[in-house]
């Protein structure tokens, strides 16, 4: 793989503007579309745990209606010419962004501005979306694999923990948020202090970065804070179990796992990488083998470690029939067990790094996947040429170190395991 | 942009196009199989089939492929639906050769070991017990056979459990070897090769295939529909569903881009995009009557371009606090609009634009071109694909108003509604 056509300092153009707005820009001429990708600092992790949802429910409100446009303004403006504009939020960041002809651009970064700095948050709006957001919870009270998961978030870290709660609230916080707490978080907690913008596609990199400057360029908040440090986590001393029934369901979810790695970690790629013979390479790895291959025991049984500012986590998920819950979880463990104690071999060291590297080109391939990998390397810090220092990284692993990083993370004795199901 | 067609003399299809923009080339071979090509018994056999498929070959044991794509970065998969059965290959451009030798390898040579046929039947069964717990696929279902009483497309991709439960690997065997044949298939790659040494390695590995016989199918045509079917499922959560599903004309029928144009303007234009998602559809007719109204908390439409008419349908998540009755007035009011008067100029200027947006969103994976090519391939001719966006451009008014009148008539509609216990026990 020639590494020299990946993106890097050579082709990324990165400029912080005055106040503090990193730009991030990247031309791909062949292409016929712009891609947008953005974070403010404005996560579930700046709300107060009683009300749960808080920063979810701001920013599900932004393009609900602004002092400049009325929301059915806003998107048959954006709807009309085909472009996308969403937003998303998780713990630390909210995110936003979309695609658009690049024609469109300017119309997606003024609508996009005018949404994260001028909500007006419409009584009617508001009340909709609360109903709307009432009504999803509720579907998600009775999905096993929404559920599973929210289980092991809840009992790994503790449901008082920013990354234990749910950030899109409960029942009762979502009913106790009113009109005065969403504008009090938008005024507080929306800012250009560490917002990221990355614009990927058919613009010359100079332009994306003035058109950035011209929507954004004059935003001030003197109020919004520093950017929250990331939590720590509870250390886990046994093996802690839950299961949430749900009557009348066929088939149960189960995660089981840990405590993970931070992006920061000095042995993120060994986890990576024990990661991937773990419950990724091929079909789902060594579980595929053995839960799905072997036994016949799922559909889908997996693996992933994720990392985050803080603590991540490393799980291990898969959906059974109820009667084989036990058995998989068993299965699983031996997994585990097997990962820590015996050096991985030197063949499936060798499959597991050939697959990260030769996957670069192809997540590389739409703008979307550029404008992604772009922004997670500024959010986490990696510099702008981590993809060119990236195989030398991988290719520096050993079998002792995936074995360190495996045995540092897992325990087949002391871990959190959470079902949903009958 | 322009694709390569030929066919080879074993009946095989080939459609070949060039992309020089990343070093990636995608390979697909399809077969014109799915839930459509069975009878009662054999349910789910296409499904079961693909599976298999990637239990290995006497050169590719089990595993062996697997680990060969994987580690050249690549991803494969498969997919079946009611028409067709399909394999697929991502891969960086310079290890494309072993996508090529893995499928012509796999159109004959699958062992489909009784062991492995075994252990395949309790994953399935777990596939389709993960899809019974959403709501959603159970309404789905019984719609789908209240809508088609004669017609395969009467039953679901996954097929009854009591079908999976007690087919034999002869049964799926006997399928493969029907199916998978030459004249039965359609090669598409996408990417950075040259089309003629392409064509040349493709020849190379699979010219020597028997043409196979025309598989017969035992298909038999859906009568009218005479009157309005509901169906009720009852089952566990807090959230009621509403589905309605009208009769729609198939892919090659004039009527179905009128069809396009209608669904977009009642619930927003559909994504070209296999794997990512499209627009909003916050300007759409539904989404105005439904929730902005506060009767749903979400909806979406479905047109289906397929190969004998199947059914365009419209589903509600009722609000918690709203009743599953209110939303189906709001709905069918709705209907009875599109029914009633053509759409306005400007809602048909939009629909046509915001297709051809999408179509140039889809053009920038290869990968996405090579379902797309592969797809059109099977309803009629890839070029039903390239000619999308002209064929979308001759849609008028009167014919989107025509289209209307003739599918969302009531007589030729399925309702279903899923009636939660709200935690009662079943």
């Amino acid at each position: 793989m020639n590494m020299r056509a990946l993106p890097g300092s050579e082709d990324i153009i990165r400029q912080t503007l005055p106040n503090g707005i990193i730009v991030i820009a990247r031309e791909n001429p062949q292409s016929p579309s712009v891609v947008v990708d953005a974070f403010i600092h404005a996560g579930s992790i700046y709300e107060k745990r009683s009300k749960a949802g808080l920063a979810n429910y701001t920013a599900s409100m932004l393009m609900r209606g602004t002092k400049n446009a009325s929301f059915e303004e806003i998107y048959e403006k954006i709807e009309a010419v085909g472009t996308s504009l969403g937003v998303s939020s998780a713990v630390h960041t909210v995110g936003f962004g979309g695609k658009a002809l690049p024609e469109d651009l300017n119309l997606l970064l003024e609508t996009a501005a005018d949404a994260v700095r001028n909500p007006i948050f419409p009584h009617d709006h508001l009340e909709r979306m609360r109903a709307e957001i009432l009504t999803g919870l509720a579907m998600r009270d009775h999905n096993t694999r929404v559920m599973a998961s929210l289980a092991f978030y809840e009992t790994l870290f503790g449901t008082d923990h920013p990354y234990g709660y749910s950030n899109s609230g409960y029942q009762e916080s979502i009913t106790s948020i009113a009109r005065a707490d969403l504008q009090d978080f938008h005024k507080q907690h929306y800012g250009p202090t560490g917002m990221i913008i990355t614009i990927v596609g058919n613009v010359a990199a100079n332009k994306a970065i003035s058109l950035v400057e011209s929507h954004f360029g004059d935003w001030t908040n003197n109020k919004q804070p520093d950017i929250a440090p990331a939590p720590t986590a509870r250390t886990i001393n046994c093996a802690e179990n839950q299961h949430i029934h749900i009557p009348g369901k066929t088939q149960t979810d189960i995660v089981l796992g840990y405590v993970g790695p931070r992006r920061s970690d000095s042995d993120y790629q060994s986890i990576r990488i024990a990661n991937s013979i773990l419950g990724v390479f091929g079909m789902y790895g060594r579980l595929g083998k053995t839960v799905r291959k072997k036994h016949g025991l799922a559909y889908y049984s997996f693996s992933r470690a994720d990392a985050n500012f803080g603590p991540g986590t490393w799980r291990l998920i898969a959906g059974v029939d109820p009667t084989n819950v036990d058995t998989t979880i068993k299965v699983m463990l031996e997994e585990i067990d097997t990962l820590i104690i015996k050096l991985v071999s030197h063949k499936e060291l060798d499959d597991n790094k050939s697959y990260i590297l030769g996957s670069i080109p192809i997540q590389l391939e739409t703008n979307e996947g550029i404008a992604g990998t772009l922004a997670s390397m500024e959010l986490y810090g990696l510099g702008m040429n981590y993809l060119q220092h990236l195989p030398k990284q991988i290719k520096g692993v050993s079998r002792q170190d995936v074995r360190k990083a495996a045995a540092r993370l897992l325990d087949p004795a002391t871990y959190v395991v959470t079902s949903a199901g009958p | 942009m322009s694709a390569a067609k030929s066919r080879l003399r074993n009946g095989l299809t080939v459609i070949l196009q060039e992309v020089h923009t990343t070093p990636v080339t995608t390979f697909w071979i399809w077969y014109r199989v799915g839930s459509r090509h069975e009878h009662t018994g054999i349910t789910g056999s296409s499904h079961w089939v693909e599976h298999m498929q990637f239990k290995g070959t006497k050169q590719y044991p089990a595993d062996s492929a697997d680990r060969e794509i994987s580690r050249t970065g690549g991803v494969w998969n498969a997919m079946t639906w009611i028409d067709w059965t399909t394999y697929y290959e991502t891969m960086p451009a310079d290890k494309i050769d072993l996508a090529i030798k893995l499928e012509a390898d796999r159109m004959t040579n699958s062992l489909y070991n009784k062991k492995d046929v075994q252990s395949e039947r309790t994953v399935i069964i777990s596939e389709r017990q993960g899809h019974e717990n959403q709501p959603v696929f159970l309404l789905s279902e019984e719609i789908q056979a209240a809508a088609f009483r004669v017609h395969p497309y009467h039953h679901e991709v996954l097929g009854d459990k009591i079908d999976i439960e007690s087919m034999t690997r002869s049964d799926l065997y006997k399928h493969y070897r029907t199916f998978y044949t030459p004249r039965n298939g359609i090669i598409v790659a996408v990417g950075d090769f040259k089309t003629s040494q392409m064509l040349k390695k493709i020849r190379a590995h699979f010219s020597g295939i028997p043409k196979g016989d025309k598989p017969s199918v035992f298909l038999r045509d859906e009568p009218p529909q005479r009157g309005e079917r509901r169906v009720f499922v009852e089952g566990e959560g807090e959230t009621a569903y509403l589905q309605t599903a009208f009769h729609a004309p198939a892919a090659t029928e004039p009527d179905f881009f009128p069809m396009i144009v209608l669904d977009s303007i009642l619930s927003g234009a559909s994504s070209f995009n296999l794997f990512g998602s499209g627009i909003s559809n916050k300007t759409s007719r539904l989404y105005r009557a439904l929730v902005l109204k506060g009767l749903a908390a979400d909806f979406s439409g479905s047109l289906a371009a397929t190969v004998d008419p199947f059914l365009y349908s419209i589903t509600c998540a009722v609000r918690t606090d709203r009743s599953i009755e209110q939303v189906e007035t709001a709905l069918n009011e709705e209907i009875e609009r599109a029914t009633n008067n053509p759409p306005t100029e400007e809602e048909l200027l939009k629909a046509k634009k915001q297709a051809r947006a999408m179509f140039a969103y889809s053009a920038e994976s290869v990968t996405n071109l090579g379902f797309w090519y592969g797809f059109a391939e099977i309803l009629d001719d890839y070029t039903w694909f390239t000619n999308y966006l002209d064929k979308l451009e001759a849609v008028t008014a009167s014919d989107v108003h025509r289209v209307a009148q003739n599918v969302l008539k009531p007589n030729n509609r399925t309702t279903g509604h899923y009636i939660p216990n709200a935690g009662r026990a079943n």
